[in-house]
């Protein structure tokens, strides 16, 4: 498989090519810990959501939760990667305050999840393909507070053995655009499986990136990890630092050590955190309290038919089935709940295939735009989907016109309410009624001879007599007919 | 009546059923027996309010005729087992003062049967050791001396503390443990009865961890029968332990008594050791000589891989021992050594907290892992023990029902007669740490004594979940030595 081109960074003596691979750490949607059955729920008062083998208390031994194997398999799948049926947990041992047991129960030479891809969509409708090296099971640590006292510090185990999935990338990415939409995609996935809810405010995705520079197609350069990145918008801005602040050591004829570093959102910059000396040796062996994790074929195959539909799958089917542009199937499929909404619309609609395309310009360009100037989340919206659907029949069947439709969307979003009641109980019913709209166009043309006169000459000027008739129906005449009406009589 | 601790378990059974005597007279009867030997060192916590306590609720059931199977009996517990609200240290100074929250699962179901515990044993540190030397409480003295002499022995390790107090009468039984030999050394050292189950026939829940591939809890008993009592109650699966192993637990003490008649007894020619002193080989002939008696037939079989089994063992135990005492580091229980510095707080509690061969164990363990080593060590080891396996299961695919070897190969030694050299030491599990490699079940008999009259012992190796036939076997052997109980000098 071969990178997608990304954009190179132009330096001082040519062109430089950015190489990038990101290990995301996604924390499994469960309810209890991937050893013991403590509570993974966020918040809590310190240490409220700790067990015996948490704290590591001696004797304690860890016990699978089979859930989180689960939810690994199905996220393995959602990620087109190989599963594999026998895995192994190992130790990584050193030693943290935060670590309890002195060693982190992960998965090393045999994760559960191997090799992978996911289609990932890039600017200007152009999507590149990222390859996935693995995925993982481990258990997170715990968390030092060091600013409750100057004195001493303090650990907080809540989070301590709360499973994680390690999902690390081939180094398949060119650019901070790249890395961002690879981490949006991921995201977006995880968030449709349901097996993370991508919250990374709360830290249950973040992702370490290794970055290095090289010549366009030239040999790998020595890369550096930026550690634990919470932020979409915050992981292109230092990979952006750090590949200029590689480039610039080597155009200075420096070379690039490799180390762990930490992105300072403030400042804007990576800095040191330990060098390749510092590196632990994790001493990583096969954890002797756990037999090797098996499950059958059977087990995979129930769990893959089970998985639900997948943005890409969704994608393609909004397109073949409602004939919706890829670029609107892409905003719409983005994030599950968006996507969840629409869904929501069709299923309300009279006529899904009809107006299938209509509801989507609804959802994305009034709904959407309208959240989005009110700083308003989708679960929020004032107006919901079986109300949207609503409004979009009533357009689709010729009840009201699109103009009018925008005030009715309006009352909703204000003051709520049926949408066809409202319709009925304001008089916004478009009229269709030939009778009605006939005397109004007679009057109009028998008041202008000197509008007729012109627009025999300029068949265009035809507007300008829809554009009266409309307003003294009060916008309620169907333009169609009125137009139709007008032609006839002024013999264009 | 008679000295109510000169009974075995299955004869105090007996007379707590039949209301001959209480259990708060058979347990008061020990706690006297406990307070008059504390020369001996085998207890480093005595609990005699409690013990009369859960004497007394069992005296209540056997009133009612709810008694379970083990109804009364007065036993005592290893300080590696975590007993709720009851110290436990591991006779390890780093775990100071440490009271666990919980009860190990081992002893939580010999309570569910109605065992009184009247306090806790004496072990090697973290369960480390081969006589019961490296405690943090000091060591124990065997209950049994050279004739003529006054030199104290040490009862074996690292199980000493339940050996000695079983064979002074101070217990009807005792908690164990065996990692590589724990149970069975000490067993033979002091002519009592140790058995080392299949791996994974007990729950390891809340057992300090020594080396977890290898940790096995079992029983040591005054008789082969009070030993099957025990493991009855002592073993089961646990859903808190996964390398614990769903099987039924059988009627142990129903295997008494069966018949050994044509069973095919492998006698492996890598266990002559040379230099091997000439009463243990002895022993060895009379043992087989009284299972062939009994209707068994004698074979010589080979394990190739014998002479490899100890210096693996040394690998992967305490590879898994650095790893599992980790937790020991001063942040949340235990001993904390303060330092200016998180790593400096690490490395005072540690130094000061764990004893010489701990720490050596955990160095060892750490080198052994460490990146450019792993495969030529640890990786290594653990080949070795495919193999060494791999030898037991060629025999048993031959027909051998068990095998019978000496339990070590010597009697008990004096005490800081081998502290100079660590291998000197280690060579004591030379024996035994074979059946731990290959999780099989193993079982120490007292077959004799030495021209000193130190007790010697035998061990048989079983089949994987086959102790049923080590019981039937060690009771042969059993019947044929006779008992052995050491003249009291306490």
């Amino acid at each position: 498989m071969t990178a997608a081109k990304g954009k190179l960074i132009r330096g001082s003596t040519g062109d430089w090519e950015v190489v990038i691979g990101l290990e995301v750490h996604a924390q499994v949607t469960s309810n209890s810990k991937l050893f013991s059955g403590a509570s993974t729920a966020f918040g809590g008062e310190p240490n409220s959501h700790v067990s015996l083998v948490d704290a590591a208390m001696p004797g304690m031994l860890p016990v699978i939760n089979e859930e989180c194997v689960r939810q690994a398999v199905r996220t393995g799948l959602g990620l087109n990667a190989q599963i594999n049926r026998r895995s192994v947990f190992d130790r990584k041992n050193y030693f943290y305050p935060d670590l309890p047991q002195g060693y982190q129960i992960s998965q090393y030479k045999s994760p559960i999840v191997g090799e992978g891809e996911i289609v990932v969509e890039l600017e200007g409708g152009k999507t590149a393909t990222v390859g996935i090296e693995r995925l993982h099971l481990e258990q997170d640590a715990g968390k030092s507070l060091h600013d409750q006292r100057p004195e001493v510090s303090f650990v907080d185990l809540n989070r301590s053995g709360v499973a994680l999935m390690e999902i690390v990338s081939k180094p398949d990415l060119r650019d901070a655009e790249q890395a961002k939409a690879y981490v949006t995609k991921l995201r977006s996935i995880l968030r449709y499986l349901g097996t993370c809810d991508g919250d990374m405010e709360k830290g249950n995705l973040r992702a370490d990136v290794n970055v290095s520079v090289r010549r366009p197609g030239g040999p790998l350069g020595t890369r550096c990890e930026i550690k634990n990145m919470n932020s979409i918008n915050f992981i292109g801005q230092a990979i952006e630092y750090e590949a200029r602040r590689q480039v610039e050591i080597i155009e200075d004829g420096g070379t690039i050590e490799q180390e762990t570093r930490l992105f300072d959102p403030n400042k804007g910059e990576t800095r040191s955190m330990r060098t390749k000396e510092e590196a632990h040796d994790y001493r990583y062996f096969p954890d002797p309290d756990l037999l090797p994790l098996e499950f059958s074929e059977a087990y995979v195959e129930k769990l893959k038919a089970e998985l639900p539909e997948l943005p890409d799958q969704k994608k393609a089917r909004f397109m073949s089935e409602l004939g919706l542009s890829p670029y609107d199937a892409g905003v719409l499929v983005a994030e599950r709940e968006s996507a969840d909404f629409y869904e929501t619309v069709l299923e309300n609609l009279a006529h899904k295939v009809r107006d299938g395309k209509l509801a989507a310009n609804w959802v994305i360009n009034e709904l959407f735009g309208r959240l989005n100037k009110e700083g308003r989340d989708i679960s929020a919206s004032p107006v919901s989907a079986p109300q949207l659907a609503a409004i979009v029949d009533l357009i689709g069947e010729g009840t009201i016109s699109g103009k009018i439709a925008k005030d009715l969307f309006e009352i909703v979003w204000t003051g709520g309410g049926d949408p066809r009641a409202l319709v009925e109980a304001r008089g916004m019913k478009q009229v269709t009624d030939l009778s009605a709209i006939e005397k109004a166009v007679d009057d109009i043309i028998s008041a202008n001879p000197d509008k007729v006169a012109q627009v025999k000459a300029k068949p265009a000027a035809i507007q300008w007599f829809v554009g009266q008739v409309m307003k003294s129906s009060g916008g309620k005449a169907n333009p169609q007919a009125v137009n139709d009406l007008l032609k006839s009589k002024l013999g264009i | 009546m008679t000295d109510l601790t000169s009974l075995t378990l299955a004869e105090a059974r007996t007379g707590l059923a039949n209301k001959t005597f209480t259990s708060l007279e058979l347990t008061d009867a020990h706690l006297k027996a406990i307070a008059a030997a504390r020369a001996l060192n085998a207890f480093v916590l005595e609990t005699p309010d409690q013990a009369r306590t859960m004497a007394r609720d069992a005296d209540a059931k056997i009133v009612k005729g709810q008694g379970g199977p083990l109804a009364g009996i007065p036993l005592g517990i290893k300080d590696l087992f975590a007993t709720k609200g009851v110290r436990t240290t591991a006779c390890s100074k780093i775990l100071d003062n440490f009271v666990p929250t919980y009860e190990s699962t081992v002893t939580s179901q010999i309570w569910r049967d109605g065992a009184v515990m009247l306090g806790k044993l004496n072990n090697d540190e973290f369960a480390m050791g081969s006589s019961n030397e490296t405690s943090c409480f000091g060591p124990v003295a065997n209950p049994w001396r050279r004739e003529g002499s006054n030199t104290t022995l040490v009862p074996g390790g690292s199980s000493g503390g339940s050996a000695s107090a079983v064979a002074a009468l101070l217990c009807m039984g005792a908690t164990a443990t065996d990692t590589g030999g724990s149970i069975r050394q000490p067993a033979a050292f002091t002519a009592t009865v140790g058995m080392k189950p299949t791996y994974g026939r007990c729950s390891r829940w809340g057992i300090v961890a020594f080396a977890s591939s290898l940790d096995q809890a079992g029983p040591i008993g005054r008789t082969v029968r009070d030993a099957s009592i025990l493991m009855r109650s002592m073993a089961g699966h646990d859903p808190k332990d996964t390398t614990s192993v769903d099987r039924e637990v059988p009627d142990f003490e129903a295997a008494i008594g069966k018949s050994v008649k044509g069973m095919k007894i492998g006698l492996p020619k890598e266990y002559r050791l040379d230099g091997m002193p000439a009463e243990i080989e002895k022993l060895w002939s009379e043992g087989a000589a009284w299972l062939k008696a009994a209707g068994a037939e004698l074979v010589e079989i080979s394990l190739p891989h014998t002479k490899y089994a100890l210096p693996a063992y040394y690998i992967v135990a305490p590879a898994e021992a650095s790893s599992n005492l980790a937790r020991y580091d001063g942040v949340r229980y235990g001993l904390r050594v303060p330092g200016r510095s998180i790593g400096e707080l690490y490395e005072h509690t540690r130094g000061q907290g764990f004893g010489a061969e701990v720490r050596r164990r955990v160095m060892i363990g750490t080198y052994v892992l460490s990146a450019g080593y792993y495969d030529a060590y640890y990786l290594r080891a653990q080949k070795v023990r495919t193999l060494i396996k791999k030898d037991f299961e060629d025999c048993f695919a031959k027909g051998v029902t068990a095998i019978l070897t000496p339990a070590t190969p010597s009697a008990a030694f004096g005490i800081g007669e081998k502290g100079a050299d660590p291998v000197e030491m280690y060579l004591n599990d030379i024996f035994t740490v074979t059946v731990n490699m290959a999780g099989l079940p193993g079982i120490a008999v007292p077959a004799g004594k030495d021209a000193q009259g130190l007790p010697l012992g035998l061990q048989l190796i079983g089949r994987p979940f086959d102790e049923e036939t080590l019981f039937s076997l060690g009771e042969v052997i059993e019947q044929a030595a006779g008992r052995f109980t050491p003249p009291k000098w306490w």
